[in-house]
């Protein structure tokens, strides 16, 4: 599971959807999930049209088909999981599908977005629609550091399982703790001399 | 806990992004205003660290297993206005960029997970800190059980958003959601309190450093009206529409049977004796009870993390 999602969902290409203008492709996206969202719940065949309309999009992106269906596979059973209470209602069965669906669409629409937009591009648009700067730098910094500390994570674990012999709960329980507390610690020395590094090139709060 | 889209109406997704966007607002002035430049990267390094360590799998039983959500613990180590934009950055990354949780509902899930969380969970922690006596021990107590409210209020105010929607039936969603979440919440006390432990053995300065005394009487105004507003919001239309009040309560006590066989609650399904009397007052009850237990495991655990012998008194 994390090696799948540790995958930066960007997928490289020179397609028409890779080169639209970014805000036109994060709008248009907007506007599908909108229209998606206020569609009646039993409307079958919008729903079909607006799938293979993905679909053909998804085609012409030239991003692989598979790994788009494995990020589809990734998130579904979260959108199950909350579908469910759904079926605590009487007639909760036909809601509970036509959510499903929905949210599938949705999901769908998204990731054709990120497997053909980098989020620096993204955090552009942003950054041009007037998102208060410390909510941009920090994005931009959690999204350039994220997978260099999931790295370090990785490593820490491989590290303790080396050198594990007994495996039960607690132990298993107060490892990941222990390597939780140590990660944040170089995190935040980490933050340090990104400070450093970041005043040392001009950076101005 | 992510609300996918297509399962809250526009209605509601706007109202909760409109709350959101408050809180944002007010942790975004505090932030600028409390935190040294210096510390400014930490906010996106923090959010990192939650993002890395929401994949550490803590296994609970017959193969499932929980992780942390992080909120406290955040609130602990950074003090409660970074916290919310730390949480923010979290959820806005695994929107835009993992499709984790809806665009039109990421105003709803900013505001349970982003804002209602670590406010609440801030609020119990300074609380706690302020009557409890110094010491690790304390600090651990305080986090576990605040770490536990924080869960359980985020689930409260996920379900109401959902039953506004019409997603789910009211007198369900909330005890199903505030049940389940009554025993994530343990999960979530005890790996805060593992966490907060080792960062305060290995760094102790990272705690003591954010523990600028407790929050001031206006921020915990600002906060709790906030987290207010955001419950009555949502309830206010719902129980004006209600039927009349004994419809109401017929649809309680329905519940109050239904819920036994439907959840494993720490408190059988919140059918004790009273529930005949008042199902109101029972699911009230019901809550207090798992309060409590999940203080009490709190207060064992942070016993068992700081023997005697090695006084807290000397850190």
């Amino acid at each position: 599971m994390i090696r799948e999602r540790l995958l930066s969902p960007y997928q490289h290409g020179a397609s028409v959807l890779h080169r639209l203008p970014t805000g036109f492709k994060l709008g248009a996206a907007l506007a599908l999930i909108l229209l998606i969202v206020l569609l009646p719940r039993n409307a079958w065949g919008m729903h079909g049209a607006l799938a293979a309309g993905l679909a053909v999009i998804a085609i012409a992106s030239r991003a692989s088909i598979r790994q788009l269906l494995l990020r589809l596979l990734l998130v579904e059973p979260l959108v199950i999981g909350v579908a469910l209470l759904a079926l605590l209602r009487p007639d909760g069965g036909v809601l509970f599908v036509s959510m499903i669906t929905k949210s599938t669409l949705c999901l769908a629409s998204m990731i054709l977005l990120t497997a053909t937009t980098r989020f620096s591009d993204i955090l552009d648009v942003l950054r041009r629609l007037r998102v208060p700067a410390l909510l941009i730098t920090s994005l931009a910094l959690t999204h350039r550091f994220m997978f260099v500390l999931v790295e370090e994570m990785q490593r820490m674990l491989r590290a303790r399982r080396s050198r594990t012999f007994t495996d039960n709960r607690a132990v298993t329980w107060n490892g990941s703790a222990q390597v939780a507390g140590r990660l944040f610690v170089r995190a935040s020395e980490r933050a340090e001399r990104v400070y450093l590094a970041m005043c040392a090139r001009g950076w101005e709060h | 806990m992510h609300i996918p889209d297509g399962f809250i109406d526009l209605r509601t997704a706007a109202v909760a992004a409109a709350l959101a966007g408050v809180g944002i607002a007010i942790a975004l002035r505090d932030v600028r205003g409390q935190l040294p430049p210096r510390r400014v990267p930490l906010i996106g390094l923090a959010a990192a660290f939650v993002f890395a360590a929401q994949m550490l799998n803590f296994p609970v039983a017959a193969g499932t297993s929980g992780h942390l959500i992080g909120a406290v613990l955040v609130c602990v180590l950074l003090g409660p206005a970074a916290a919310v934009i730390v949480m923010t950055t979290v959820l806005v990354l695994q929107c835009l960029m993992f499709a984790d949780g809806g665009v039109t509902a990421l105003g709803a899930n900013v505001l349970n997970m982003g804002v209602v969380a670590p406010t609440v969970g801030y609020t119990v922690y300074s609380a706690l800190r302020r009557i409890g006596p110094g010491g690790l021990r304390s600090v651990l107590l305080a986090a576990g059980f605040a770490a536990w409210c924080s869960t359980v209020a985020a689930a409260l105010a996920c379900a109401v958003q959902l039953a506004a929607s019409g997603a789910a039936p009211w007198n369900l969603a909330l005890p199903a959601m505030g049940g389940v979440h009554m025993l994530i919440g343990l999960g979530e006390a005890v790996i805060t309190m593992l966490v907060v432990a080792v960062v305060a053995r290995a760094r102790p300065e990272l705690i003591d450093g954010t523990d600028s005394g407790p929050m001031s009487h206006r921020a915990l105004l600002a906060y709790g009206g906030l987290a207010t507003l955001a419950l009555l919001v949502f309830v206010a239309p719902v129980a004006s529409s209600l039927p009349d009040g004994l419809d109401w309560v017929a649809g309680r006590l329905a519940f109050a049977q239904q819920a036994a066989t439907l959840q494993a609650a720490p408190v059988e399904g919140y059918s004790l004796d009273v529930a005949a009397a008042s199902p109101a007052m029972a699911t009230v009850l019901a809550g207090l009870i798992g309060a409590a237990v999940a203080f009490a495991v709190a207060w064992l655990v942070a016993r068992a993390l700081t023997p005697a012998s090695r006084s807290p008194a000397t850190r």
